[in-house]
């Protein structure tokens, strides 16, 4: 069932950030900052946009997301559990042996994952083959994959890019999740890529930027990516990394690492106010 | 056996999926900007609807599989062994190997045998790679009838398969109605002397040298080990047991290929001595495929020189 008003997809936002927060904690392991950074856009396209069906999670006619930013793998088990295809008691297990919730996210292991990610570059080619597949088929899927700025640095994203135009792969929607932090500090100085909206341009992509925590902003982006027709699109999220707990947002530190109990019980208090307030 | 009709394992290859590509409609196939030297030109021109040149992007090109299988469809990619399980390897892994999609992956080109390209292009990693990859079946064929019928095969594993192929051409061995199975080694007759075990290229070769010792009133039986993994144990311990020596053959590094399962399989389950012959721990040189498999003695007169040298 799809959401359509704003308000409620926000409380969900809510949630699933208070979700991230309670299975890194849990973990005391995993990327906090990343994971609240790509929040919005995951509850967006599973309540809102995706076509999915949670009681028919392998239906070959569904839409599909690749993750190719694995490590934000607490952001889509989160909004996988607030969507139905597991108990979120199991977000406590994250991490840990014997649960299937891996540190990466691992399709044959949970209901709902399209595709074992993890390893940086790799999750868009295999959206590529997704939407390539859908199309021989002609089966109407939508293809969606998130790739973190940071990510874009391994050159196999160039390749895919490259490819999915070739191909003129319009049922396939990118978004880049542009919170420009990555471990060792700001993109720019780290990986020095730049011009962002030229490179996707010049790689034969439909580019739309908006605002990456605007909820109503990223259901017009997705309408919008639905209706391009003949090429891929590729939506420039802007984001906060750690955003919704703010003595994470724009630190790179809080890439991988968890909070202790006090910044735990801060974050949660803060995301329960944020309820409170709206 | 006459070993005189000739045919490279890259064209029985090509042709085959082509026929196959006819029967299975699931059947995708993708290439790296090499058709005509790894043959999938042929399944191209036949299915273009079904074919997909990835051009020069490796890492991509398994990426793109990966995401094929999981639609149902069974990709076939193909380029040379040095890119595939090279280049590529840890895409093989992470995106094919690890979720146990069902992707084959041919690569053509494998081995010294490559020829006059030289270090660059003779992969003889490939096997020692692939094998230590959970999930993956590992498959080497030594000629035209064995390989159409690992292309069938290996379709109906559901799970990565490493399919290695070669460049030069070779003799065709069997004939249609010999049969194969995966995971299990042929044998070539049932000398006691010695167990020559070889795989892809070194198979004729070992098979020429049999003939050779039998003149000499040496009677060696070969094993053709086309499965690398899951390898045949039994086989091989059945070998040990029936011979007075163990040599293994291959256009592979020493390291990590056929000689090192083998020495795996014995050390653990009937302790006996291996010869390995095939590439020392050393890179390939540009030449031509015969003159090569001289120069790093694995040809059939090297093959029959280590088993003279103690008999």
């Amino acid at each position: 069932m799809k959401i359509t008003n704003v308000e409620a997809l926000k409380k969900i936002a809510i949630d699933v950030r208070k979700d991230i927060i309670e299975a890194v904690y849990s973990a005391k392991s995993g990327h906090p900052g990343g994971a609240l950074s790509c929040a919005d856009i995951l509850t967006v396209l599973y309540f809102n946009q995706m076509n999915i069906d949670e009681n028919k999670p392998n239906d070959p006619n569904r839409d599909r997301l690749v993750l190719s930013k694995g490590h934000s793998a607490p952001a889509l088990y989160s909004v996988l559990a607030e969507k139905g295809y597991f108990d979120k008691e199991l977000l406590k297990t994250f991490r840990k042996i014997g649960s299937d919730l891996q540190g990466h996210p691992d399709m044959k292991k949970v209901l709902g994952v399209d595709m074992t990610t993890g390893s940086l570059g790799q999750g868009l080619s295999a959206a590529v083959g997704m939407a390539i597949a859908s199309k021989i088929d002609s089966a109407g899927c939508r293809v969606y994959c998130i790739v973190g700025d940071g990510e874009i640095e391994e050159g196999q994203i160039w390749e895919a890019l490259t490819a999915a135009s070739k191909n003129k792969l319009d049922n396939l929607c990118v978004i880049l999740d542009n919170n420009n932090l990555q471990i060792d500090g700001e993109i720019e100085k780290v990986g020095g890529m730049n011009n962002l909206t030229e490179k996707f341009i010049s790689f034969g992509f439909n580019v739309i930027t908006v605002d990456g925590h605007n909820l109503d902003n990223l259901i017009d982006a997705f309408t919008s990516a639905k209706q391009t027709k003949g090429k891929p699109t590729i939506i420039i999220a802007k984001t906060v990394k750690g955003k919704g707990v703010s003595f994470m947002e724009n630190q790179a530190g809080w890439h991988g690492k968890a909070p202790n109990e006090e910044e735990y019980n801060r974050a949660i208090e803060e995301l329960n106010s944020f309820i409170v307030k709206n | 056996m006459n070993l005189d009709k000739k045919i490279a394992t890259r064209q029985s290859y090509g042709e085959e999926l082509a026929k196959l590509g006819e029967e299975n409609k699931d059947i995708v196939v993708l290439d790296a900007d090499l058709t005509t030297a790894t043959k999938t030109g042929i399944f191209a021109k036949k299915f273009p609807d079904r074919f997909i040149n990835v051009g020069i992007a490796e890492q991509n090109l398994m990426g793109i599989t990966a995401g094929l299988s999981t639609f149902g469809k069974i990709p076939y990619a193909s380029t040379f062994a040095v890119f595939a399980a090279g280049r590529a390897y840890e895409q093989i892994r992470n995106s094919v190997a690890y979720p146990k999609l069902n992707v084959k992956i041919c690569a053509t080109h494998a081995g010294i045998t490559v020829g006059e390209d030289g270090a660059t292009h003779q992969m003889i990693e490939d096997l020692s790679l692939m094998r230590t990859l959970p999930n993956m079946t590992v498959i080497s064929t030594s000629d035209d009838i064995q390989t159409k019928w690992a292309v069938r095969e290996i379709s109906k594993i559901d799970g990565p398969v490493y399919l290695r192929l070669c460049r030069m051409a070779t003799p065709v061995i069997y004939s249609g109605i010999d049969s194969f199975e995966i995971g299990k080694g042929v044998q070539i007759g049932d000398g006691t002397d010695a167990s020559i075990i070889a795989t892809g290229v070194t198979v004729s070769e070992a098979l020429k040298a049999q003939e050779i010792l039998k003149e000499n009133d040496i009677n060696v039986r070969i094993i053709d080990m086309h499965t690398i993994k899951p390898i045949d144990r039994d086989l091989i311990v059945k070998c040990a047991k029936e011979t007075k020596r163990i040599i293994t053959v291959e256009d592979h590094s020493i390291i990590g290929g056929l000689g090192s399962a083998v020495c795996e399989v014995l050390s653990e389950d009937y302790p006996t001595k291996v010869e390995r012959m095939g590439i020392p721990d050393c890179f390939g040189r540009s030449g031509k495929a015969e003159e090569l498999m001289v120069y790093y003695k694995i040809d059939s007169k090297a093959i029959v020189n280590k088993v003279m040298e103690k008999h």
